[in-house]
């Protein structure tokens, strides 16, 4: 198990640096892909299934086509110009990266109280898991307890996609 | 019928012989799986010819048998060119990444009634993920990734074009495929297909009347995701030469049309496992069972004859489905491309959802009124698949005729019938022409 954690880690954080360090966009696309599939391994190896599932159905398979469709679409025959990568991009990308590592460094290290479930989570994910099936422990919280967020959010996308529809079909 | 509980005959394997038990399915899934897309090949040619008046290939071994060997044998020896503007590395990764998908779907669709050996019951699924159809949805969509890459690394504007074509078309389908499965899943309460095979079984009917709906947008969803005709848009050879692998050779082209028949293959028996009951054997109970559920054993014992019959069964599903598949690509011309994007966004979406919200309702009232899915009325017809049946194949009717409207299904005629019309007209439209110009001279 741990070996297979290190693995997908390292192969997750490799990926993510190519992903930024890439200059032709198709090639950068491919490594986030990678590094969507880390991800949903990782989260597979913490017993979050339906998660890991999830993130290749929806992030590497849907969401990642549409961005490379999208790359391919508008960056015909000039793969290789430089986008608008200054420096000062750089260095707060880099900043804010830093700052998240050494936030997690302190917490993992005790400095800071453990994140929630840390833990107690594989535990309790586990006693859940078993009790409500593996959709069953992500759906039934969602459409109980969070039923109004859920619903907000719904909302939200939906008024996304009648505002794409008005801005890419003016004449309706 | 069903006796749940333990069993005493029946126990558990443990974990080597798990271990060495998956070992061995997956090299013999794999074995078999290669071997069937290599005559699945065959077949093909073989029906086109039937279907063509044709003899088909017939001079390698007796009758033919042995072409997909001199095939895969001259693929390999021929010539692998590499066009010089290819983008290098992602030419060559793109058939392995259509191949991948195309053959790891295979290890979640359970192929048989477990079996009992001396080491504990077998199940006879490569993989029994507690996510088995997500699995499988997930990774069948990942195909595209491959025909995507390849029409793009090609460097060619007709393999792009085929390229964005399979991409947008794949994505379009997986939108109706996705949620015609819906109903399955609140039905079955699960979304492993050991689950699915089982609920189809207590339930006495089997889903391709249950969920008839489902079953039709899965059907056509399924010819889509494969790019098979109808759908078969990415590689239109009369438009784009040959679509996405216009510029591949050799064993690189051999490996995309190894994929396009691993996915006919798992794509049949998907469409077997979940609307036609899996390996179940029709109008025979001895054969229902589950496995075991928290330690317990679900279901019948299960018996090494038993296995060998549902795997018959579940073989000739599949087969049925392939026959199918390919008894269209020779029947049917291929659609225009708007027409495959209205018939995804316009039809089959909005008519999914509706048969969602249907089938939420009739399930609903069926579980408020206590039925069960064992309910038998009179004695053998099944209460809660019934119900289901009617409203769903009520439900598909609508939407064929609202499809239709009068084109093809109202009379065989009315083709002929619109040409005389026309005819009439234009006749009537002649001859008060003549009169005017007879009047103004």
């Amino acid at each position: 198990m741990i070996i297979l954690f290190w693995f997908f880690a390292v192969l997750a954080v490799s990926s993510a640096l190519l992903t930024v360090t890439r200059k032709n966009p198709v090639a950068s696309a491919i490594w986030l892909i990678a590094t969507f599939f880390c991800l949903a391994a990782i989260y597979t190896l913490l017993g979050a299934f339906f998660i890991g599932i999830i993130q290749i159905l929806v992030y590497a398979g849907a969401i990642m086509i549409l961005f490379i469709f999208v790359i391919m679409l508008l960056n015909l025959g000039n793969d290789y110009e430089p986008d608008i990568r200054g420096h000062v991009w750089k260095v707060v990308a880099g900043g804010t990266s830093l700052v998240i590592a050494a936030l997690l460094a302190r917490a993992f290290s005790g400095e800071l109280p453990a994140p929630l479930g840390h833990v107690a989570g594989p535990a309790s994910l586990a006693a859940q898991t078993a009790d409500r099936g593996t959709v069953g422990v992500i759906a039934i919280p969602l459409y109980t307890d969070y039923m109004v967020p859920l619903q907000f959010t719904a909302v939200l996308l939906l008024a996304a996609v009648v505002g794409a529809v008005v801005l890419a079909k003016r004449k309706v | 019928m069903m006796q749940a509980g333990t069993v005493q005959a029946v126990q558990d394997m443990s974990d080597t012989a798990y271990a060495v038990s998956s070992v061995v399915k997956v090299v013999l899934t794999f074995t078999v799986v290669m071997v069937v897309v290599a005559l699945l090949t065959l077949l093909e040619r073989k029906i086109s010819a039937w279907m063509q008046d044709r003899m088909g290939p017939n001079r390698v071994g007796p009758g033919g048998i042995g072409q997909p060997l001199a095939d895969g044998l001259k693929n390999i020896l021929k010539e692998e060119t590499h066009p010089g503007e290819a983008a290098g590395v992602f030419f060559t990764l793109a058939p392995m990444l259509s191949i991948i998908p195309a053959l790891v779907t295979f290890a979640v669709i359970p192929f048989a009634a477990p079996m009992p050996t001396r080491w504990g019951v077998m199940p006879m699924v490569v993989a029994d993920l507690p996510v088995g159809i997500l699995f499988l949805l997930a990774f069948s969509s990942l195909g595209v990734y491959g025909i995507v890459m390849a029409g793009w690394a090609s460097s060619n504007k007709y393999a792009l074009l085929g390229g964005l074509r399979a991409g947008a078309q794949m994505i379009s389908y997986e939108i109706a495929l996705g949620l015609s499965l819906m109903s399955l899943f609140f039905v079955v309460g699960n979304v492993g297909l050991p689950q699915v095979v089982w609920t189809q079984q207590r339930m006495g009917t089997w889903f391709f009347f249950t969920f008839a709906v489902s079953f039709a947008f899965f059907w056509i969803s399924s010819f889509a995701e494969t790019n098979r005709l109808p759908f078969d848009l990415p590689e239109a050879e009369s438009e784009l030469v040959t679509g996405y692998h216009t510029e591949y050779s050799s064993m690189k082209f051999s490996m995309f049309f190894i994929a396009e028949y691993a996915h006919v293959l798992t794509v049949s028996a998907l469409l077997a496992t979940l609307f036609l009951g899996g390996w179940d054997i029709p109008f025979l109970q001895r054969d229902d069972m589950l496995g075991f559920v928290d330690g317990r054993w679900v279901g019948n014992v299960p018996a090494l004859w038993i296995t060998l019959v549902t795997f018959l069964s579940f073989a000739i599903k599949t087969f049925v489905f392939i026959v199918i598949f390919m008894l269209v690509r020779w029947t049917v011309p291929r659609f225009r491309y708007d027409q495959v994007m209205d018939l995804g966004w316009k039809i089959m979406l909005p008519a999914s959802l509706a048969a969602v919200v249907v089938t939420a309702a009739t399930v609903l009232a069926l579980d408020s009124a206590g039925v069960t899915f064992e309910q038998r009325a009179l004695g053998f017809v099944p209460v809660y698949g019934g119900v289901l049946g009617v409203v769903n194949v009520a439900m598909l009717a609508v939407v064929v005729w609202a499809m239709d409207r009068g084109r093809t299904l109202s009379a065989t005629g009315s083709l002929d019938e619109r040409r005389a019309r026309a005819k009439q007209t234009a006749r009537l439209r002649a001859i008060e022409l003549q009169t005017a110009e007879r009047g103004e001279s």
